[in-house]
């Protein structure tokens, strides 16, 4: 399958690929590891005219620690985000989901940039970096902005980046010593999107639940915070008892959607074991 | 508009001009001439056209050729050395680990990476680790195989359930 026809440039710094998109509006899109896009172009379900390939800006590759957050450069590869021994050692939410998108050579070439700004409601990091309330930092015409998760993902295949705007940096506040998290996915076979995915930051101290985040990945339109959950949880010791009631709250007010894969039904009661499961996990042995 | 792509495949230079929508698996089998790599699904998912783009496996039919401006490919046909075949050639060879042989390429590519990143992967981590890579013929059990004697210390052939149970009883 070709992709129809189109002009394309590489720019060599930000402000260079930014006045592209200024220039070219709305037929302009931006490519970076392409794992989204160059599917939807093959399929002809994208049809940009001009792609702005930011593949070969520098210095936009890193994961770090500064001032009291992780910080991830939108070309970060999810095979980078895999095998980080600092985000292993402090957000393993992010290595396990990671782990656990498309294949080896997809996750060779798929960004964290991309996959955030593609706004899939069935990828795997939105719904991480929603529970983990991530600040987005992007650069247009007037200079940089940030924007945080709660209000990055808008809808199906729609964040609010404007069409002149590129993803920079992604901002994680560290989380304290004692948090853990984990990413648990269901799909039927290797390879597949999700159709229910779970991702869970909880941290116990002494008795008492003192961080409870739970972002669920296919159960609407965008990333959704399982609140319900939250709410249940936070300041409760933490029982296995606590944690199945919490958990039963997984699918309050969501609205997932009916496909091959399954039933809203079925995707609720998916969202509420996923959690449980979740949940155990990253309270086991308090 | 067409742009000038200069890559190293195999060792040998090659420069082009093509359209920018030109897929990287069109541009090493048709301009190239190197068909040993093959297009199976066309949409990122079976893995028979993958290759190496600078150290790492990708899958060719989901990069434009014009993003692989300037890199070091690697293919199937650069494995061998003259008659020589690649250890995981040879593997494969021995274990039986093809069919009909179109998603060998791929597979084998796949494996080669898997190998360089975990030297002495459990059954477990080469079946994961080759979940880029599909097989019509469903000969899973010999690919596994072929990659489990490239492992490192594998002096022995790795014995299947039913060769277990036959020396078991004999």
């Amino acid at each position: 399958m070709i992709p129809a026809s189109f002009d394309y440039v590489v720019p060599r710094t930000l402000q260079e690929a930014v006045a592209e998109l200024v220039q070219h509006g709305q037929e302009a899109k931006v490519l970076a590891g392409g794992h989204s896009l160059i599917p939807l172009m093959k399929l002809r379900l994208s049809t940009p005219s001009f792609l702005v390939d930011i593949g070969r800006i520098e210095n936009l590759n890193y994961i770090r620690e500064d001032d009291g957050h992780i910080v991830i450069g939108a070309l970060t590869t999810h095979h980078d985000i895999e095998l980080s021994e600092l985000l292993k050692q402090k957000l393993p939410l992010l290595t396990s989901a990671a782990s656990q998108i498309g294949d080896p050579q997809v996750r060779n070439r798929g960004t964290i940039g991309g996959a955030s700004a593609h706004a899939d409601p069935n990828g795997d990091f939105p719904a991480c970096l929603l529970a983990l309330d991530a600040e987005f930092t992007v650069v247009g015409p007037k200079g940089e902005r940030s924007i945080a998760a709660k209000d990055f993902f808008v809808d199906t295949f729609t964040s609010s980046l404007e069409p002149n705007e590129i993803l920079r940096e992604i901002r994680i506040a560290t989380p304290p010593p004692g948090s853990r998290g984990t990413y648990l996915k269901f799909s039927r076979r290797s390879q597949d999107w999700a159709i229910v995915a779970v991702a869970a930051q909880v941290r116990v101290t002494g008795h008492e639940v003192t961080q409870v985040a739970v972002g669920l990945t296919g159960m609407g339109s965008r990333p959704l915070r399982a609140s319900g959950v939250e709410q249940a949880l936070r300041g409760k010791a933490g029982h296995d008892d606590e944690l199945r009631q919490a958990a039963e709250r997984a699918a309050e007010g969501t609205d997932p959607p009916q496909d091959l894969n399954g039933s809203p039904d079925y995707r609720h009661h998916l969202a509420r074991v996923l959690t449980r499961r979740a949940l155990e996990q990253v309270t086991a042995h308090h | 508009m067409r742009r000038r792509v200069a890559v190293t495949i195999n060792g040998a230079k090659h420069e082009h001009e093509v359209e920018p929508r030109l897929l990287l698996v069109q541009y090493i089998r048709e301009l190239a001439g190197l068909t040993g790599t093959h297009v199976g699904c066309d949409t990122s998912n079976c893995g028979a056209c993958t290759v190496e783009v600078d150290g790492h496996s990708v899958k060719s039919c989901t990069i434009f050729a014009v993003q692989a401006d300037g890199a070091e490919i690697t293919t199937i046909e650069g494995l061998a050395k003259g008659s020589t075949l690649h250890p995981l050639q040879q593997a494969f060879w021995d274990e039986h680990g093809l069919q009909c042989g179109f998603c060998t390429p791929g597979m084998i590519m796949a494996a080669k990476q898997l190998l360089e990143r975990n030297p002495n992967p459990t059954e477990r981590e080469i079946r994961v680790g080759l979940e880029g890579n599909l097989c019509r013929c469903t000969g899973y059990h010999n690919i596994v195989k072929a990659i489990r004697c490239r492992t490192q210390g594998a002096g022995r052939r790795f014995l299947t359930e039913g060769e277990v149970r036959w020396r078991f009883h004999n």
